[in-house]
């Protein structure tokens, strides 16, 4: 495994206490960027300071139009997820052969899907689906990734190689395999094997990015500074190493958030995602997918829908990222 | 160095067997195969009972792992379920599948990290926002989309290449999948690269190089994008082992037959010779990758060594 | 470790492998050859072995046996078989045709057949067709239920001379002879005994077609034999089959002029089929009906009164509709338990069925509450993701009993990941609701479509429904000498369906298929097949 030419002093090795007060400190870390509620005040970490890169960062993010309208269009679609009646009278379920495919019509903008179903109100009721397995796999596939490769990168030794073969054999796993047989032992018809599945997936790509970002930083004349005042291993990894590794992982996960959505769609186009009653975008989209020539509009819009989700969070993750970072200020 | 490689090398053993048995696992859970051999009709009993004590099934789970094992270490693979030997699938598919994986990196490498130099050191202009834009269409695009979609306007509307594979495979025929294949993971490369070049154009080793009074185009290939690759390299090393394991959607639209055809036909008739052996293999493409990577970071980046 | 060029080497390395591999590939030369669409089979090409589809038209293309299901109206006709005799429609006496040779020279005689079917009958060789066999005298020691096997030839067969062999059955069979055109049936040279391994690489029949080369999982490449005895030889110089895993690419890959011929046409383009193919596009009735059947294992279903709840949801399912929407007419309603392509003297009657198969909501709704309702007030439609298209008309089925029923929630489709997990399920008689169920005959007779499906324990009688009535009318159709009379008591047995439905008849299913400009003359048999053979290549 990589271990960085430093000199020999400064080469820790955590405890066991020490490790789980940075897992800890990790995962609150990890929750702050996105999360933290207006007006809320810099955040008092276990060391007692108080920090003010998160201050900070959220004092630049009020004033960035990018952040604030990315923030916008997902607190509707949010709400519209919790509450899609709001802005949709209809019936998803509501199906009239006689109209199927058909295009738009006074009352269906969006017009008709193969069953007949009003696209519009699918669109609608199908965000709350494909919301929850985005942002619930993201947010899992993030923080068990960053962690893990974090610590492995951090650590280096025995528990580098460990989490990094461990990563390796979960990405030895085709995504069709491992749904196929996720879903059909997890039977039921709710979103949370897809999340679950997804996550499993997921986190060592994460981790990766993690372990190489945290390896690079922990390079930097600062922080080995901080290792010869005497900083400890949690204060290093949450104060100086975090901060400056958490950039790529936040750009990889927010496009994870996407390609996600997306892979939903596919495990359903693979006859291995989520299953009916639910209503998603990915059931819709795979559904449209060989219609494209005879009826585009039943495609167009799903995916659409799913296209701006993607956008909106990739420009928030984007917008956090700079604020995050302190070489951008 | 050596020995660093060598103690990478003994570490793929416990990842292989982990996996091996984590696959060999899975196929299992999926059920018994032997039913769906035959089609609509109950399965004679006694033909079932037959073709099961043939093909190992009948004996407990970690019986048949032992058994595989041991074949694997012999060089025989098994045989699919049609009578095929698995090593046999293996060299007509995995050369296929090859080709098509290398398209597909060349195409992410050279255009994304191009995208993302240009719109890293225009940051907030135009071109970058047009680049952010372009990738969020791609990202949220599902490949069977975009390959039905590109398959459609490319091979039929306007006859540029052809919509579906020769059994041969030519590489000219490969670029239209190793395209869509490429699409998702372009959009990563980009902004990985982006977000590198932008963090690094304000590093103190860049100013002095600028300061130095080298040329603008010196510095960017020489200090910023080799400093900046690293992300990328790992990001692309582990895309590689991604990308040739998991082309079953687009190799299935394009109809290449490559591994990830033989997969899907390996998973869906649950055929776990083929399954395990293919991923094995996949596995250890993966691990190799991997530990290029490591050893490209010492390269780009000299601080890190290998002891 | 500092090696700065080497970025730029790896780079120049991967262009000059493009280039290197660029000059590869290019189709050869296919004059006088169709192309055609194609699906890896699921078992080695042997006949005795091959139950599905895909391996059954190559093997059509390779092999004739006694008899030959005909093109156009599926009655079975003589081929190698000159007569086929019987006093008691229980002892056969078979007389061949002289002439006949396999493409390798060797003499077709009437040991090529015996030998064929023991090795098909035997347990060792683990044949798939192998119940086919089972009306065969001895059956049962060749190939016994349990246990090892205590004989290897089938006492029942005899070989008389080089062309006569004697079948005794284990039971009066009398419609036996015209089962002899399915695939199980044909001869087999003595090549197949001797070098079993070289033959599975590349088949030797009798058929009009030799292979020329066979890419497994890729393609198989059959040329014409100029010297086929038979009065069907090749009208082209041979066919290429390509495996295609999805048929909408087959069918992109038709329009782009990459392909000649598919015989699938997705649901998805039938809506501009017309419009891309014009007059090349084949649309007729064959030999497979879709039905959804009802898990009779299962209290809930088979309890006194529900044979209501299924008439009702039966009559609950707008057919016409559907076919019209989902399948562009693709499928025609089903009226009854068999297939058109039967013709009325085979057995087809339309409207056998009665009130029970035509849409009525305001009856469905009634007879389903006087039924007791659904079970549990909801039901599942399970299905395979993996092949064709069902989910469309799963859900349109779904729809149409959640709007008779006025209830959104009652009627919603389950799919199952494969088709091998589906089986399992079915075999594991897990399923609670009903499933879906396609049944392509294997020759035309109304036999096949009941029997196998609805007779108690019949091989391929998912539901596991028995109704001992409806047996004795099948015991009593097959010992009828007289075919008229078989079929009536066959109808008979079938209106025992429409009381009971233990499984709904959904719609007859039609071949399709669409060709390029190359060739002409095509057209589908009964099972839906191409006929390759009198294809012409313009």
């Amino acid at each position: 495994m990589p271990e960085p030419y430093v000199p020999k002093e400064a080469i820790g090795h955590g405890d066991g206490g020490s490790a789980a007060l940075a897992i800890g400190e990790a995962e609150s870390l990890e929750r702050r960027p996105g999360a933290a509620p207006p007006g809320a005040g810099p955040p008092a970490g276990p060391l007692g300071k108080p920090r003010s890169l998160w201050s900070d960062a959220w004092h630049d993010l009020r004033r960035n139009p990018v952040f604030v309208l990315s923030a916008l269009v997902i607190v509707f679609l949010v709400v519209i997820a919790i509450w899609p009646q709001l802005i949709a009278t209809g019936n998803p379920y509501r199906a009239d052969l006689a109209k199927a495919q058909q295009g738009s019509q006074p009352g269906h903008p969006f017009g008709f899907d193969t069953q007949g179903r009003d696209v519009y109100t699918r669109v609608v009721y199908g965000a709350r689906a494909s919301i929850t397995v985005g942002v619930c796999a993201t947010a899992g596939a993030a923080l068990l990734g960053s962690l893990l490769g974090g610590l492995a990168g951090f650590f280096g030794s025995w528990s580098d190689t460990l989490l990094s073969r461990l990563a390796d054999i979960f990405f030895g796993i085709p995504v069709l395999l491992g749904g196929l047989v996720f879903l059909s032992v997890v039977t039921g018809t709710t979103v949370w094997p897809v999340v679950g599945f997804i996550v499993l997936l997921g986190w060592p790509q994460i981790s990766r990015i993690a372990r190489g970002s945290v390896v690079t930083a922990k390079q930097n004349d600062y922080v080995q500074a901080a290792r010869a005042l005497g900083a400890g291993n949690g204060r290093m990894l949450l104060r100086h190493i975090a901060p400056n590794a958490v950039a790529p992982v936040i750009v990889v996960a927010t496009i994870a958030l996407g390609t996600y959505i997306a892979l939903e769609a596919t495990l359903s186009y693979l006859g291995a995602g989520l299953k009916p009653p639910t209503v998603s975008w990915g059931i819709d989209i795979s559904a449209a997918s060989t219609y494209i020539r005879s009826a585009p509009h039943m495609l167009l819009w799903p995916a659409g829908a799913l296209s701006i989700t993607v956008l909106a969070f990739i420009m928030l993750g984007d917008a956090v990222r700079d604020a995050l970072d302190p070489k951008l200020r | 160095m050596g020995r660093y490689v060598a103690r990478r090398l003994l570490q793929m053993i416990p990842v292989f067997v982990g996996s091996t048995f984590l696959l060999f696992f899975m196929v299992y859970a999926l059920g018994d195969p032997v039913a769906a051999m035959f089609g609509d009709r109950a399965p004679d009993p006694a033909t079932a009972a037959q073709i099961r004590r043939d093909l190992y099934l009948d004996q407990p789970l970690w019986k048949q792992y032992v058994h595989y094992m041991g074949q694997i270490f012999q060089g025989n693979f098994g045989t699919a379920f049609n009578g095929q030997s698995v090593t046999e699938l293996m060299a007509s598919a995995f050369p296929v599948t090859l080709r098509l994986t290398i398209v597909a990196v060349v195409i992410e490498m050279v255009v994304g990290i191009v995208l993302g130099v240009f719109s890293g050191l225009r940051r907030g202009r135009s071109i970058d926002t047009g680049v952010l834009l372009a990738s969020l269409v791609v990202v949220s695009i599902p490949t069977f989309v975009s390959g039905y979609l590109l398959q459609f306007v490319f091979g039929v509307r306007w006859g540029w290449a052809a919509p579906s594979v020769a059994p041969e495979a030519p590489l000219n025929e490969l670029l239209l999948p190793g395209l869509v294949l490429a699409l998702v993971s372009l959009a990563y490369v980009t902004r990985l690269t982006r977000t590198s070049i932008a963090e690094n154009t304000r590093a103190d080793y860049v100013r002095t190089a600028i300061a130095k009074g080298l040329p603008r185009r010196r510095v960017i290939s020489r200090h910023l994008l080799r400093n900046s690759l690293i992300p990328v390299v790992t990001f692309i090393g582990t895309d590689i082992g991604a990308l040739m394991g998991g082309a079953i959607v687009t190799e299935r639209i394009f109809n290449i037959h490559g591994v990830g055809y033989q997969l899907y036909q390996g998973i869906l008739r649950q055929n776990s010779p083929t399954v395990v052996g293919f991923v094995t293999i996949l596995v250890l493409v993966f691990l190799t990758a991997n530990l290029l990577v490591d050893l490209l970071y010492a390269v780009l980046d000299p601080r890190i060594r290998y002891a | 470790m500092r090696r700065p060029g080497c970025a730029k080497w790896g780079a120049g390395a991967l262009a000059v492998a493009l280039v290197a591999t660029a000059c590869g590939g290019g189709s050869a030369g296919r004059s006088g050859v169709v192309s055609s669409s194609w699906g890896d089979p699921q078992n080695p090409l042997e006949p005795a072995n091959t139950n599905e589809v895909q391996g059954g038209k190559v093997l059509d293309m390779l092999f004739r046996g006694l008899k030959r299901y005909d093109p156009k109206t599926g009655a079975a006709v003589n081929v190698l078989a000159d007569r086929i005799e019987t006093k008691d429609s229980q002892h056969y006496t078979v007389t061949l045709k002289p002439g006949w040779t396999f493409s390798n020279g060797e003499k077709v005689t009437a040991k090529s057949f015996v030998d064929a079917w023991n090795y098909g009958a035997q347990l060792r060789n683990k044949q798939k067709n192998a119940a086919f066999f089972q009306y065969i005298d001895g059956f049962d020691r060749v190939h016994p239920a349990s246990g090892a096997a205590t004989a290897t030839t089938l006492s029942g067969l005899a070989v008389k001379d080089e062309r006569t062999f004697t079948v005794a059955l284990n039971q009066k069979f009398s419609s036996w002879p015209d089962t002899l055109g399915y695939t199980a049936f044909m001869p087999l040279p003595q090549a197949f005994f001797k070098d079993h391994a070289a033959w599975v690489d590349k088949p030797v029949g009798n058929g009009p077609y030799l292979v020329d080369s066979y890419d497994k999982g890729s393609v198989l490449r059959m040329r014409k034999w100029a010297k086929y005895p038979g009065a069907d030889p090749a009208r082209n110089g041979g066919v290429d089959l390509r495996v295609y895993t999805d048929n909408n690419t087959a069918y992109t890959d038709l329009q782009a002029g990459n392909l000649d011929l598919v015989d699938d046409v997705p649901a998805a383009q039938l809506t501009h089929v017309k419009q891309d193919l014009g007059g090349r596009y084949l649309n007729q009735p064959a030999g497979i009906i879709q039905t959804l059947t009802f898990p009779m294992y299962d209290k809930r279903w088979s309890r006194p009164g529900s044979d209501k709840v299924r008439r009702g949801l039966s009559m609950a399912i707008d057919r016409a509709q559907i076919t019209q929407e989902i399948f562009q007419r693709t499928r025609t309603p089903a009226t009854d338990w068999t297939s058109p392509v039967l013709g009325k003297a085979g057995g087809y009657q339309a409207g056998l069925c009665g009130a029970a198969c035509v849409f009525d909501p305001a009856r469905a709704r009634q007879l389903i509450k006087e039924g007791g309702g659904l079970p549990g007030g909801r039901m599942t439609l399970t299905y395979n993701a993996d092949t064709g298209s069902h989910k469309d008309w799963i859900d349109a089925i779904c729809n149409s009993i959640n709007r008779t029923l006025r209830d959104d929630r009652a009627c919603v489709g389950a799919p199952v990941g494969t088709f091998a997990d589906f089986r399992n399920k079915i075999a594991a008689r897990t399923l609670t609701g009903p499933f879906r169920a396609g049944w392509q005959m294997d020759y035309p007779l109304i036999q096949n479509f009941l029997q196998p499906l609805y007779y108690s324990n019949g091989s391929a009688n998912d539901g596991k429904f028995s109704n001992p009535h409806f047996d004795t009318l099948v015991n009593q159709a097959n010992a009828a000498t007289d075919s008229g009379a078989a079929v009536a008591k066959f109808q008979d047995a079938e209106r025992i369906l429409a009381q009971q439905m233990p499984s709904i008849p959904l719609w007859y299913q039609n071949g399709s298929g669409g060709y390029s400009e190359r060739i002409s003359n095509v057209s589908l048999n009964a099972f839906g097949v191409p006929v390759y053979n009198q294809i012409k290549v313009n």
